[in-house]
Formats: C-alpha cells, sequence, structure tokens
C-alpha cells in the first residue's frame, strides 16, 4: 500500500524542485539552445540558398562566355576570311596591273624597234646611196672607155640595188 | 577457444553487473546472508525495500554493522512543531529520538510516527528522504549540463556541436521537431517546447540514474507515485490552462454524436470529463508502474538464487548463472525502457497540448 500512497514530503519536495528546474532551464538552457539551433538551421538554409544562386549565376556566366566565345570565333573568322580575299584580290590585282605594264612595255619596245628598224634601214640605204656614188665615182674614174660597157654596169648596179 | 573464454569473461563481467544492478544489491547478499541464519529469506518484502524510498541511504551491511549515509529530517508536528534532525538518530530505525520513531508495523509502517499522551500520530513528513536527496541530485545535474551545452551554443553559435553537446543535440531535436511540431502544430508548439524538454530529460535520467546501484543513483525516482504524480499533474494543469473553446466543446457537447447520448442523461459529457481526468492519471500509473515492474524483476531473479539456496546452497550456486543472465538481459531491456518511457510520457503530454489547443478544422 505504501508503493501506491504519494508520500506528501515527496509531492511538495518534487513539486518545488521540478518547478525551480522548469523556470531555470527554460531561461537559461532551452532558450539559448532552441535560439541558436534555430539561428544555425536558418544560417543553414540561408547558406544553401546562396550556393544554388551562386551556381546559378556561374552557369549564367558560362553560358555568357561561350557565347562571347562563339562570337568571337565567327568575328576571327570572318577576318581571316576577309584577309584572304583582300590578299587574292590586291595578288590578282598585281598581277594584271603587271601584265598590263609588261604588255604595254613591250608594245613600245615594238613601236621603238620598228622606229629603229626603218631608221636603220633608211641609214642602210642611205649608206648604199653613198657607196654607190663612191663605187660609181671610182668605176667613172677607172674605166670611162666604153659607153656600153658603163650603161651595162650601171643596169647592173641598178637591178642589185632594187632588189635591196 | 576463443568463444569459451569470451563467455567466462562475459560471465564473470555479469556478475559484476548484476551484483549492482538495483539499489544495493551488494548489500542484498550480506543482508541475506545474515537473514538465512536468523529467519526465513522473505522475498517479497525485501523487493518491496528496495522499492521503496527511505529515511537514510543505505550502501551496505557488513555483519551486524549497517554503513549508510543519513538524509535530514524534516517535520511539523501540531503538538511540538518543527523539528530538524539527521536520519542517524533513529540508529537506523532501531531506536527513537524525542518521541519520534519509524513505525515498524500496522498502517504506518515505514513513516515516522510521534508517541504522544493521546497516542500515536503522524506528522508532516517533509524529510529529504533518499528520493528527495535523488531529485536534488538529478536536478542539478540536469541544471549543470544543460546550462554548460548552452553555454557552448552561445559562445561558439556556429561550430559544429561538440561532446555532450553532440550526444544530446539529437534528442533536443527529436523532441522539437518529431513530438512538439508534429503534434502540437508548427504554430504554437515553441510555447510548450520547455516543458516537453525538461519533462523528457528529468525522467530519462531518472531512470538512468535509478539503475546505476552506486550512490548517487539507485534511488527509485521515477518509480515513486509521487514524482509521477507531480508530472502528470504540470501536463493536467498545462493542458487545462491552454485549453481553447474547440477542446471544451469536445468535452460538454462533442460534435457528431447522437443528441440522446447527451440529454436527458449527459453520458458522453460525464464521459469525456471523466477523461479528462483519467488521461494524467494514466501517465502517472504507467511511468510508476513500468520502472517499478522493471527493478522488481531484476529483485525477483537476484532473489531466486537465495530462495534455491535456502533448499540446498549447490543448488542456489547453480541458479546462479541462470539468475544473472537474465538479470543483464532485463537490465539491458531495462535500459531501453528507460528511454522508451520518457518518450512515451514526453509524447503524450505534447498529444493532449495538442488535443487542447487544435483548431476545429485540425481535429478528427
Amino acid at each position: 500500500m505504501e508503493l501506491v500512497t504519494p508520500n506528501v514530503g515527496t509531492l511538495f519536495w518534487m513539486l518545488l524542485f521540478f518547478s525551480l528546474i522548469l523556470l531555470i532551464l527554460k531561461k537559461f538552457a532551452w532558450k539559448p539552445i532552441l535560439h541558436s539551433l534555430k539561428n544555425r538551421e536558418k544560417s543553414i538554409e540561408e547558406a544553401l540558398q546562396s550556393a544554388e544562386r551562386a551556381k546559378e549565376e556561374m552557369a549564367r556566366l558560362k553560358a555568357d562566355n561561350e557565347k562571347i566565345l562563339a562570337e568571337a570565333r565567327l568575328e576571327r573568322d570572318k577576318m581571316i576570311r576577309e584577309a584572304r580575299e583582300t590578299r587574292e584580290k590586291l595578288i590578282s590585282e598585281a598581277q594584271e596591273k603587271a601584265k598590263e605594264e609588261a604588255k604595254r612595255i613591250i608594245d613600245q619596245a615594238k613601236v621603238s624597234i620598228e622606229t629603229e628598224k626603218q631608221n636603220a634601214i633608211n641609214e642602210i640605204k642611205l649608206q648604199i646611196a653613198l657607196l654607190s656614188v663612191q663605187m660609181a665615182e671610182k668605176i667613172i674614174a677607172e674605166k670611162i672607155n666604153t659607153t656600153d660597157k658603163q650603161n651595162e654596169l650601171i643596169d647592173k648596179y641598178l637591178k642589185d640595188m632594187k632588189l635591196n | 577457444m576463443k568463444r569459451v573464454l569470451f563467455f567466462c569473461v562475459a560471465f564473470l563481467l555479469s556478475i559484476q553487473v548484476v551484483s549492482g544492478i538495483d539499489t544495493d544489491t551488494s548489500s542484498l547478499v550480506t543482508d541475506t546472508l545474515r537473514e538465512s541464519h536468523a529467519e526465513k529469506f522473505a522475498p517479497g518484502e525485501f523487493m518491496l525495500e528496495h522499492i521503496l524510498d527511505s529515511h537514510e541511504w543505505h550502501i551496505i551491511t557488513l555483519g551486524d554493522h549497517h554503513i549508510s549515509i543519513p538524509l535530514p529530517v524534516i517535520l511539523y508536528s501540531k503538538e511540538s512543531g518543527w523539528h530538524f534532525f539527521m536520519s542517524s538518530k533513529f540508529h537506523h530505525g532501531q531506536t527513537s529520538y524525542k518521541n519520534f520513531r519509524i513505525a515498524t508495523e500496522g498502517p504506518n509502517k515505514g513513516k515516522i510516527v510521534e508517541q504522544t499522551a493521546a497516542g500515536e500520530i503522524v506528522p508532516l513528513d517533509l524529510s529529504i528522504t533518499k528520493v528527495v536527496f535523488s531529485i536534488i541530485f538529478s536536478s542539478a545535474l540536469l541544471l549543470w549540463i544543460f546550462i554548460s551545452i548552452a553555454r557552448r551554443y552561445q559562445k561558439y553559435p556556429h561550430s559544429a556541436p561538440k561532446g555532450l553537446q553532440s550526444a544530446l543535440e539529437p534528442f533536443i531535436l527529436f523532441i522539437r521537431d518529431d513530438i512538439a511540431k508534429s503534434t502540437i502544430g508548427e504554430k504554437r508548439y515553441e510555447k510548450y517546447l520547455p516543458y516537453l524538454l525538461t519533462l523528457f530529460f528529468f525522467i530519462w535520467f531518472n531512470n538512468m540514474l535509478g539503475l546505476i546501484p552506486i550512490f548517487p543513483g539507485g534511488a527509485n525516482v521515477t518509480g515513486n507515485i509521487a514524482v509521477t504524480g507531480v508530472m502528470a499533474l504540470f501536463t493536467f494543469v498545462i493542458t487545462t490552462i491552454s485549453a481553447n473553446k474547440h477542446y471544451w466543446q469536445e468535452i460538454y457537447n462533442a460534435p457528431g454524436v447522437p443528441w440522446w447520448l447527451k440529454f436527458p442523461i449527459p453520458l458522453m459529457p460525464m464521459i469525456e470529463l471523466l477523461g479528462m481526468f483519467i488521461k494524467p492519471v494514466v501517465l502517472m500509473v504507467r511511468l510508476f508502474a513500468n520502472i517499478v515492474a522493471g527493478h522488481l524483476i531484476i529483485l525477483a531473479f537476484v532473489s531466486l538464487i537465495f530462495i534455491f539456496a535456502e533448499f540446498n546452497p549447490i543448488l542456489g550456486y547453480a541458479v546462479s548463472p541462470l539468475s544473472a543472465a537474465f538479470s543483464i538481459f532485463m537490465g539491458m531491456l531495462e535500459l531501453l525502457v528507460a528511454l522508451i518511457q520518457a518518450y512515451v510520457f514526453t509524447l503524450l503530454s505534447a498529444i493532449y497540448f495538442g488535443l487542447a489547443t487544435a483548431e476545429h478544422h485540425e481535429g478528427h
């Protein structure tokens, strides 16, 4: 019977001490513990969120970078292509010009050769005429014996000259 | 070979564990040996003695010499006023002091009675008994542990928990998230959390201390009906104070109940009103009975040795390994029960708070 009959003294002390530890623990233990647990959870949650945000930001930056890179690559390709075209154009233009120049020089050369040739021919003709005159003088001087022979000779010379 | 060795070691260890599994089983041995000379071993009386409260803290009995820690006796008598003295004045209950003595027989057995001219009266006994001393000790332990933990939380708010803090944090979080939050609700649980935490750790610590056989432990605190009664009273008072309109409506005029159960004889309201008081009473009895039963079973297994030894000492030796094995098993089970009962008491209290504060749409 004693086992199931609450003792007044035990009831009193239990009530006193349980209330005491309830109040003291509430103020000095549970309040700071629960408060810091909550804070810690909040900070962890925030950290996770900010990590997620950073990840997104990174992904965005990476995508941007790739876009910029792709653009740059395109730009470079275009520039190279343009440069090649320009080079080829320049070369072909230069070649064209050189050809024309060469042709012009050759033409000029031809013309001048022709004139030179005419000049030479004229010179030769003059020289031949002079030579003929000199020869004729010599012949006349030496043998003006026979007119027939003279005539024959003159004809012969003339014929020869014409051939030239 | 290894297995045999292991078994031997385990057996030797188990004897040591069992020899001290309850309050002061070591003294049980000597007591019993002494008593077996004079009188027959009475297991019932003996087991009760280890479960009940007492005015002194018995450590050991060597031969006829009792060694115990005296505890203060505080008495108020209508006849002679206040009295303060140490329990050693009673000389282990054998002598009386200033007309006071510890009754050994009759309805007041175990209590301090006063011999007056009008006969024997029972004074108001506010003594620091074994159980009260244990309550003070465990309260101090709780305060020391949790305030030092709280200080660490404040000092290093962003570092990982360490030591005792990391051992107890899961329990704190469990009570907060799985007991308070889930039964009372996200909005209102914070108000009840300090009480639930104090309740859980007070019951758990005292259950565990009750399993330690040597001095600071070993008192049967949570197996004392006054102790469990006070905790149940707290739960009842908090439930009743925080009860909302809906809670009272459920009691006096429960919706969904046929009208003839409420009028002319208010059968359902009567049952519901009774239920209000039965709930804390059940809380009180459940914890008390579980802890007492656990202690009784272990003591019974130990007593078996001496019961058999009375027939024949060899029989007593033969039974002891079996008794030891069962006592160890029960001891392990008690470690689990210590936690489970603390959990059950806390959970049910939380459920009652939840019921008392539930909004209409949350119930049923």
